[in-house]
């Protein structure tokens, strides 16, 4: 009888901390609906043609966000340029050619670190090495070069992965046919890794996409009517486009469905970039 | 023959070349930290030929603009500490629940569901987690709560932990799954319940790994700029309550940068207040670092 009472009470604190478990699962999707249901429901009604392809007009309390959606991809794709070569060719020292030691640990510590530090010391890191003392000025260049440093991390992290998952029967393999070591990476251990690299791309262009403080003091400007025809010219970008109705204008509440219609543009382009790298990943860990 | 050695020895000549080619481009990422640290000392070092160090992390009053200025971040240091702190109080147990979910209690069709959740929630720009707040949370909370503003020190906290709590959870989560599974067999075959496993024998071997993510989620909260700028309320001062608007290090840095004078004393000592904010996420880092190398989970034998 005490004994099964025993039992029973075993049973009901599972029953109830598992319920805690489901619970602190189930409130991160609510808050990402939340997120999600008040932009869409705010911002659709601003997104219309006009919104999408003209520029801001009238001191931006009117017209569209053409530039915004033109700057944040060059400087997406840019940052993407810097980190991916970089990225993977660090990725293919540490994972092919790197033996554990002191130095290789240097390495990892250094990578992770970087990875750690806080997005806006990136921005002054940008303005104070590639603006000022490169005489970059406040231009894609320099602000692509600073959102590639920091989604360098992200991708060795996902490209090292990709590497790692390649088995190792397809490394022997090659280089018992008697190719070389980088004869094998290239023609072997890359192609095979390639689809992994592919997602820790795409999964960098959103994080550099949706980056705010990097650019504020490298690349983007509160205003610029004409888009960008080289790569020293400042532009505008979405995340920095929502900051600045948000907080700095002076029709700060007459402009609020713009800000919505901005916020959903670019959680659109974030989330759309995301979607394809989870389900482009379950497909891969499906065929492995 | 000899023309076979010959080729031979090109062909290593060649690989060595390759292979000190992929070293010098590993190199990059060492490179451009010692780089930061080193740009961040040069811009921010000026200020202490007009305060001491001392005045400056531990003057109380930060007011760059006024005749003559005051150069004191304790205030902004406050921030920045309270405001991760009160994160954590939030992400933590929120973070490490979620992971357990996933690793212990949820079905497999549920976990493709929950997973992609945690990493949307983790690819949400900052800069949109700070406008919900701002146009959302805040007028809600001023509501509820009738408080002057909802732009203050509790709602900056709330939406920093939801920041953190991706981190938090998705190293959790591999920290779990990398505990051996004899271990759980065993406690599970002595009779333990599913959550007395958990308690007694998966968290215990997981701690490390715990530890670190909690530490790296802490590590983002400080550093994350826009969520705190937008939504921080931007007063300098120290914090008598919650719901209190305050200033923590990085959005000062980001609010004023634009405003300082090109190498101005406001100028280097933002930089240097970066200099500051820097080091805390250093520290963190090198502490995880330390946590996850000294009590690596080798096995089932170390237990």
């Amino acid at each position: 009888m005490n004994k099964s009472s025993l039992l029973r009470r075993r049973k009901l604190a599972q029953v109830a901390i598992f319920g805690l478990f489901r619970l602190s699962a189930a409130i991160n999707g609510i808050a990402l609906l939340i997120v999600v249901y008040f932009l869409v429901a705010r911002g659709w009604r601003a997104i219309n043609w006009t919104f999408l392809t003209q520029p801001p007009m009238d001191s931006m309390t009117k017209g569209g966000i053409l530039p915004c959606i033109v700057g944040t991809l060059c400087l997406s794709l840019g940052a993407i340029l810097v980190a991916l070569p970089i990225g993977v060719a660090s990725a293919i020292y540490l994972n092919e050619y790197a033996r554990p030691g002191r130095l290789l640990r240097a390495i990892r510590i250094g990578i992770n670190n970087l990875a750690g530090v806080p997005s806006v010391v990136f921005g002054l890191f940008g303005l104070a090495f590639f603006v000022v003392w490169l005489k970059m000025g406040v231009s894609i260049l320099a602000g692509s070069l600073t959102l590639g440093v920091l989604t360098l991390p992200v991708i060795i992290g996902s490209s090292e992965e990709a590497l790692r998952s390649v088995p190792d029967t397809y490394r022997e393999a090659s280089l018992g046919l008697g190719a070389t070591k980088w004869q094998t990476i290239y023609k072997v251990v890359l192609p095979a890794a390639l689809p992994g690299i592919l997602t820790g791309a795409i999964l960098g262009i959103s994080r550099a996409a949706g980056e705010t403080a990097p650019i504020m003091f490298t690349a983007a400007v509160f205003y610029t009517p004409s888009l960008p025809t080289s790569v020293f010219d400042e532009i505008m970008a979405l995340p920095y486009h929502i900051y600045v109705l948000a907080t700095a204008g002076t029709e700060i509440e007459a402009t609020r469905h713009l800000q919505y219609g901005t916020s959903l543009v670019l959680i659109v382009l974030v989330f759309g970039l995301n979607l394809i790298a989870i389900i482009y990943r379950a497909r891969l860990q499906r065929r492995m | 023959m000899r023309k076979n050695q010959q080729t031979g020895k090109s062909r290593q000549r060649r690989e060595g070349a390759i292979r000190l080619f992929f070293f010098f481009v590993a190199l990059t990422s060492i490179t451009i930290l010692t780089l930061i640290v080193v740009f961040l000392f040069w811009e921010g070092l000026p200020i202490f030929s007009e305060v001491s160090v001392y005045d400056f992390l531990f003057g109380r009053y930060w007011y760059p603009t006024d005749d003559p200025p005051d150069f004191g971040i304790f205030p902004l240091i406050v921030a920045s500490l309270t405001v991760t702190a009160m994160s954590a109080v939030i992400s933590i147990p929120l973070g490490v629940m979620t992971a357990l979910y996933l690793a212990e209690s949820a079905s497999a069709r549920l976990r493709e569901w929950v997973k992609p959740i945690v990493e949307l929630l983790a690819a949400l720009p900052s800069v949109v987690i700070g406008f919900f707040g701002m146009v959302i949370v805040a007028p809600f909370l001023q509501e509820i709560l009738d408080i002057p503003t909802g732009l203050n020190l509790f709602n900056a906290s709330l939406m920093l932990a939801f920041m953190s709590v991706p981190t938090i959870c998705s190293i959790s989560e591999d920290a779990i799954y990398s505990v051996p599974i004899e271990l759980k067999e065993a406690s599970l075959a002595l009779g333990a319940t599913q959550w007395e496993t958990i308690a007694r024998v998966i968290l215990p071997a997981s701690l490390s790994g715990i530890s670190t993510a909690i530490i790296l989620g802490m590590s983002r909260a400080i550093g994350e700029t826009m969520v705190v700028l937008m939504i921080a309320g931007g007063s300098a001062q120290l914090p008598s309550s919650i719901f209190d608007p305050v200033r923590p290090m990085p959005a000062s840095i980001a609010a004023e940068m634009a405003e300082a004078p090109f190498r101005s004393d406001h100028y280097y000592a933002l930089f240097a207040t970066g200099v500051v904010l820097f080091a805390f996420t250093l520290l963190f880092n090198l502490v995880s670092e330390h946590i996850s190398n000294k009590y690596r989970q080798v096995g089932a034998a170390t237990l």
